[in-house]
């Protein structure tokens, strides 16, 4: 009888073991193979450029963007983030005194794991705490006063290698899990995931636009679109995305939303800040 | 025997007269296909795979039963139903498959 128990016991280890091995969170491995797969499958792009989305891709692409980028359509942007960046609160703060280094050149530190609330804190959600916090209204999410603020603090962080921390906490792991998830599932009536498009088909059409890698995808953000004609920020790219696979969007400062900018950002890490970027 | 025959033309024109009629929606046909719609769309919220497709048909069949044509208004939202239950037959799907995608 004994023996039976224990051959059953081994039985249930011996399976249960690879399910374990599967479920394991293991953010420098997923890093390794993620920085692998992108390098080793577009050779000639230099690791830096991948930032460039669609310009490391396509070479005529890249001869518009340089042309527009001596005029820059983010630039009214940067210079209303910087006013509003300064401009006091009621209370007489103002949104520098939220951030580290009064906001300046930090935008390669977020999104980042808050051990207090147990969540992932995005640059738009740290901006929108940081308002509520001092008695303001807090900005859409989508464009305008948000694509502003953060196309500023982009700006002032260019050129800086993101540094995307995931602490040794089981809801760090968790957030960048589920980020991780959100990435490849497939969703909508078009059955989509984000990876059909940025890891099955960087460099390739689809209709009239070249898609981005993932490698460095939320590094340009926020970006002046052309089909937008105006500034997005992250949330509005996600919900973008969304909505052309037909997807019903998420809301502003979604978990999920959080979780999947914290996922692609760790494995942009030592990638430069390049943002706010231009896009067809 | 002449009644016979009368009996049988009555039957047989009754059949001709119905055969093309479809018996027309009501509020309540209605009432009831949109809350089987919302339901599934209930569901598809809370693993958060709705479609736009399911929230379009679900205005639309709302806008046609505000109008009183309460037959495109159940066909729509019989609609909404089928869309919204595919999200979640994806959305289940997909919480086993997408690590297949995943870059190992």
């Amino acid at each position: 009888m004994l023996r039976r128990i224990i051959t059953a016991v081994a039985i249930v280890v011996g399976t249960a073991q690879p399910l374990l091995a599967d479920n394991a969170v293991n953010p420098q491995a997923d890093f390794k193979a993620f920085r692998k797969y992108f390098t080793e499958r577009f050779p000639k792009v230099p690791l830096n450029d991948f930032v460039n989305g669609p310009y490391s891709m396509d070479a005529g692409l890249r001869k518009q963007w340089i042309a527009i980028d001596a005029f820059p359509p983010y630039e009214f942007a940067v210079d209303k983030g910087k006013q509003m960046f300064a401009k006091p609160f009621k209370n007489g703060k103002t949104l520098a005194d939220c951030f580290a280094n009064k906001g300046i050149g930090i935008r390669q530190d977020y999104p980042k794991f808050d051990a207090k609330s147990g969540q992932v804190i995005t640059l738009e959600v740290a901006v929108n705490e940081c308002l509520e916090a001092n008695g303001e209204k807090p900005l859409n999410y989508n464009k305008d006063d948000m694509a502003a603020v953060t196309a500023y603090m982009a700006f002032t962080s260019r050129g800086k290698p993101f540094d995307i921390k995931i602490p040794n906490d089981p809801r760090a792991l968790t957030a960048y899990k589920k980020g991780e998830e959100y990435f490849y599932t497939r969703r909508g009536q078009l059955n989509f995931s984000c990876a059909s498009c940025h890891v099955q088909n960087p460099g390739n059409h689809i209709r009239t636009e070249v898609l981005a890698p993932a490698l460095g995808i939320t590094a340009a953000l926020p970006i002046y679109r052309s089909a937008w004609g105006g500034m997005g920020t992250t949330t509005r790219r996600l919900r973008s995305c969304n909505s052309q696979v037909r997807g019903l969007p998420l809301a502003g400062g979604d978990e999920l939303y959080r979780d999947v900018e914290y996922y692609l950002s760790y494995m942009a890490n030592g990638l430069p800040i390049s943002g706010p970027g231009a896009r067809p | 025997m002449r009644n016979r025959h009368l009996i049988l033309i009555a039957v047989a024109l009754s059949v001709i007269a119905f055969a093309g009629v479809a018996f027309a929606a009501s509020a309540d046909d209605f009432k009831v296909a949109l809350a089987k719609a919302e339901a599934a769309d209930k569901q598809a919220y809370a693993f958060k795979n709705q479609w736009t497709t399911t929230e379009d048909d679900l205005k639309k069949a709302k806008a046609a039963a505000a109008a009183g044509k309460f037959d495109d208004a159940v066909k729509l939202a019989q609609q909404a139903e089928a869309l919204a239950n595919a999200s979640i037959v994806q959305a289940k799907e997909q919480e086993k498959l997408w690590t297949e995608a995943v870059i190992r």
